[in-house]
């Protein structure tokens, strides 16, 4: 017993060796950041002094205020829209690489992985060079003699930011979804076919749910991001797309109102905590009856 | 390899889907490199005249060599520590069995599951309350903190084949630990190592928003090139410059995905969301 515990605990120690410099890295960068914003959310700004009595005086004002809530809510909904319509688009290409494809499966998920790692900022632009007054769409069709004058619909408003979030997050999705798919034992399937059930009904009572977690990871790494985005309603929203991000920006650049700032910013992590937390309660219900 | 039509009609809707996917993903993305060549002030088709010039020219903008030359340094700076950290907590998480393993992992994780613009203010706000200067090293702090996680993931997913009796025995017949990671351990694990710095590499020199909180006078290349794009002239340099980028970091990540990918070959790909 004793060699047992002398064991274990120096097998402890060797781990939180290792653990260490992370550990404290995330501790400075991370976790005290994430302490001072919540601090600074509860104290006041007055001109360019900084009041450091505790007051729930930010939390007021952004309650009070519909255009921080207008914000908000637009945020949500964008996000929310992106991520349904990216997993619903991803789901099919992820089920075709598990099961279609037999050969080069790597080089397929390679070519699928590809936009996940190169330049957001890159990619977002270029939908601003697509669908800008002077842009792709609009000279091509006016050159063509199409149209007389550009079609200014198209750029600066929530649906060009989520036709833009949409196409910039496709490629995250099918990751986790083909990582649950392709743990499906085939076996099962290959059972219910002998047994009788029809395609649709493998796929729906085996298939989907087995796929599910991957569903759920894939919802998360839109989600998260997508509501807390700042690039994409920069460059394509206009002043009707702006996001909760711009607002969050605008208070710690232009307006220079740090604690008023912070407190956006705490309200719209809570949000995004909750909505999160809600959703995978809700949804894990919901395949529980599917089984 | 089948024929297209020897598919059954499920399978071929899928194959055409998957196609049109490609062409949605990829064509957007195509028009930075095809009006970088356009003579044309403005984009749009048909293209009449061709020119090299922005390709040559933009490189006597010396604000634009110096924002190149600040991201590369953040870039190898986080991409390095961020994977000697990976290194330390995949070998931590893959060979030991200690109290809070999975809490600890979840606490290192936990950067993905917060929105950037989130860390970027919380990392603005400690970095003044503290005294510091923003600065190239204040990027490069966040950027190891986003890096991380990625790097825990690559690595924790190749040390999980990896059987220690090898270093073992290597230890037991005299070599020192030193010798015995650069004998026996980095030529196991050594491609994933690769893998780690340069996805990482890519990320960190990608990344826009923390730098766009942190980096003070010292612009790095994306907030660099976001300023520019603000000024229609500026423009096609941005799609010469920006077609560069996405070239070179196309070629690295395939090239990284591929060893990444080969070296866990023996298991399925599932890679880095297992």
């Amino acid at each position: 017993m004793t060699t047992l515990n002398f064991f274990s605990s120096s097998e402890t120690f060797k781990a939180y060796r290792l653990l260490t410099p992370s550990l404290l890295l995330l501790i400075i960068v991370f976790a005290f950041p994430i302490i001072f914003l919540i601090t600074y959310s509860f104290w006041t700004q007055d001109y360019v002094t900084i009041d450091k009595t505790l007051t729930l005086e930010n939390y007021k004002t952004v309650i009070n205020k519909s255009s921080y809530h207008v914000l908000i809510k637009r945020s949500l909904t964008i996000s929310s829209l992106t991520t349904i319509v990216t997993v619903l688009l991803a789901y099919p290409m992820a089920y075709f690489v598990a099961f279609v494809v037999k050969e080069r499966k790597l080089l397929w998920l390679i070519i699928l992985t590809i936009p996940f790692w190169t330049s957001y900022l890159l990619r977002v632009f270029a939908w601003k060079l697509i669908l800008g007054y002077n842009g792709v769409i609009n000279g091509s069709l006016s050159n063509l003699g199409i149209i007389e004058n550009p079609l200014s619909f198209l750029l600066y408003n929530p649906f060009a930011v989520f036709v833009t979030l949409a196409h910039a997050w496709a490629a995250f999705a099918i990751l986790p979804i083909y990582v649950s798919l392709e743990k499906i034992d085939r076996s099962l399937l290959e059972a219910a076919a002998d047994l009788g059930d029809s395609a649709f009904k493998r796929f729906w009572r085996i298939t989907f749910p087995l796929s599910f977690p991957g569903v759920l990871a894939a919802t998360l790494i839109i989600f998260i991001p997508t509501t807390g985005d700042y690039i994409t309603p920069k460059l394509v929203g206009g002043s009707e797309g702006i996001m909760v991000a711009n607002l969050i920006q605008i208070m710690f650049g232009k307006a220079n109102n740090w604690p008023l700032g912070s407190s956006i910013a705490v309200i719209t992590m809570i949000i995004v905590t909750i909505s999160v937390i809600l959703f995978v309660i809700i949804s894990r219900y919901l395949i529980s009856r599917i089984k | 390899m089948k024929n297209f039509f020897q598919y059954s009609l499920g399978d071929r809707t899928l194959i055409i889907y998957a196609a049109i996917f490609l062409l949605f993903l990829y064509t957007p993305v195509l028009f930075l490199p095809l009006f970088s060549f356009s003579k044309s002030q403005y984009m749009m088709f048909p293209i009449s005249d061709w020119t090299l010039e922005r390709y040559v020219t933009m490189w006597y903008k010396t604000k634009l060599r110096e924002a190149l030359y600040a991201s590369l340094k953040v870039g190898v700076f986080a991409s390095i520590i961020s994977t000697i950290l990976g290194i330390l907590v995949a070998r931590a998480m893959t060979r030991y069995f200690f109290p809070l393993k999975q809490s600890l992992l979840g606490f290192i994780m936990l950067p993905l599951a917060f929105p950037e613009i989130i860390m970027g203010v919380g990392l603005l706000i400690f970095t003044i309350f503290v005294g510091l200067e923003l600065s190239l090293i204040t990027v490069t702090a966040g950027h190891i903190l986003i890096c991380l996680p990625f790097s825990v993931l690559i690595l924790i997913s190749r040390f999980e084949g990896f059987d220690k009796n090898l270093e073992e025995a290597s230890l037991d017949l005299g070599e020192n630990a030193w010798q015995t990671f650069i004998r026996i351990t980095f030529p196991i694990v050594g491609s994933g190592i690769l893998a780690s710095i340069l996805l990482t590499f890519t990320i960190s020199f990608d990344e826009f928003l923390i730098a766009f909180f942190l980096s003070g006078e010292d612009p790095t290349l994306p907030i660099y090139i976001y300023g520019q794009l603000r000024h229609v002239k500026n423009i096609p340099y941005m799609l010469a410059l920006g077609s560069i980028i996405l070239l070179v970091s196309f070629a690295t990540i395939s090239f990284a995905e591929w060893i990444r990918r080969k070296g866990m070959k023996n298991k399925k790909f599932t890679g880095i969301f297992e």
